[in-house]
């Protein structure tokens, strides 16, 4: 690799997002979120629901993650992602959908509701809609 | 001889089902394409994700956690995944029949069940089955795989199993399909393949070592499985494929055959009528 630029790779289970050589990125790290530049000291991070900022030759775009963890090395960067959508690739309706479910279910007083989850359901979706509504 | 009816019925119904396992061909090809497709853009994340632990494992020193504790094996649990319909050849057989072999010597192991076939396999045997789980589906889903996987990973935390192996059809390419164990838990950081470094990279962790080892691992074994019920679904079309085509050949041969039977038939027939008629003639005469 040379001095400049560094190697992002987003995969998920299913697929490999993204794949190429960007100039910056931020990440919402489980501490906050950090910045990396190339040549960044070698660290593995896991990451919360939220959106990843990236610059690319003077581009600007954005990635939507939902948990997983990054790994810094030798200005390789490697972003396990448990989901991963680019801000076009997100589908509006069902993340609405998603929302409302989550909203509901939070809303209703069942006894042994699994809030943690519908929580995290409610974060994504919203993360999902927020990207998808600023590109 | 056989009649010239009952060949013709024969040769009819051979073709009805040539026609079934021709589109049944057609179909198992079409899925087939598909989830090899899955299988393959499944890979970068097995293997990134098997790198980033076997570098969390070093860097971080021989770290504890419930998920590595090697207990002596006492209670083994086997996960056998089969696929959830027959028609494909010896693609079910020959996993279960691996299955039974690995749980002959473990008669108290406890069974974890993915798949129609390899149940009622096992349930037919009297084997006790802890959980089964049938009809995932033709497009695997992640969450399957989270729900099998936390599921072991809560047993085992609570010492119910000491040691998780899982049973799959590794999905080689159309025509092979090996069975293979590998032991899920306690699960083993892989050591690094080819690459040359190495030497321990001192990494900064976030949070900490220990939550993101937590928080890994899990992952980890969950990807174990998801890659498990991916080659499974692979494997079960192409061997299913490879049934069918092969069930279509043979209709082909079957046909070729009972036509040359019915031909020599109808000739002997045709044969015997024009000697009748001359013979009848030259009476006659």
């Amino acid at each position: 690799m040379s001095g400049k630029g560094q190697r992002l790779e987003i995969v998920t289970p299913q697929r490999k997002v993204f794949s190429e050589d960007v100039d910056f990125l931020v990440a919402p790290g489980a501490e906050g979120e950090l910045g990396i530049l190339p040549s960044h000291a070698p660290l593995i991070t896991s990451l919360n629901v939220g959106i990843m900022r990236i610059e690319q030759e003077g581009k600007k775009f954005k990635v939507v993650v939902s948990g997983g963890f990054m790994e810094v090395r030798n200005s390789r960067v490697t972003v396990l992602a448990t989901a991963a959508e680019r801000p076009d690739e997100i589908n509006v309706e069902r993340a609405e959908a998603a929302k409302k479910r989550a909203e509901d279910r939070l809303a209703s007083k069942v006894p042994d509701l699994d809030t943690l989850r519908a929580e995290m359901a409610l974060k994504r979706a919203l993360m999902r809609l927020k990207a998808a509504n600023d590109k | 001889m056989a009649n010239l009816r009952d060949l013709r019925r024969r040769i009819k119904s051979i073709k009805g089902t040539q026609q079934i396992t021709k589109a049944m061909k057609a179909v198992s090809a079409a899925k087939m394409r598909k989830a090899q497709e899955a299988v393959i853009s499944a890979r970068p994340y097995s293997k990134r994700i098997k790198g980033v632990l076997g570098r969390v494992a070093v860097a971080s020193g021989g770290i504890n956690h419930p998920l590595l504790a090697v207990r002596e094996p006492k209670k083994v649990a086997f996960i056998v995944m089969s696929a959830d319909r027959g028609l494909c050849g010896g693609f079910n057989g020959n996993i279960i029949r691996r299955a039974a072999q690995e749980l002959k010597g473990a008669t108290d192991a406890s069974l974890i069940t993915i798949g129609r076939k390899s149940r009622d396999f096992f349930k037919r045997r009297g084997y006790k089955i802890t959980k089964e789980y049938i009809g995932l589906g033709d497009d695997v889903k992640y969450a399957s795989a989270r729900d099998i996987g936390s599921f072991v990973v809560e047993k085992y935390s609570n010492e119910e199993y000491d040691v998780v192996y899982l049973i799959y059809s590794q999905f080689i390419n159309v025509l092979v399909q090996k069975p293979i164990m590998v032991k899920l838990l306690p699960a083993e950081p892989p050591a690094e393949e080819g690459e040359d470094e190495t030497k321990k990279v001192d990494y900064v962790f976030e949070p900490s070592a220990e939550a993101v080892m937590a928080e890994l691992l899990p992952k980890y074994i969950e990807n174990a499985i998801y890659q498990g019920l991916l080659e499974t679904k692979a494997g079960f079309y192409s061997a299913q494929m490879t049934a069918m085509d092969n069930a279509t050949k043979n209709a082909s041969e079957m046909i070729d055959k009972l036509t040359l039977v019915m031909n020599r038939a109808r000739q002997a027939v045709i044969t015997k009528e024009i000697s009748e008629i001359c013979s009848g003639a030259a009476a006659l005469e």
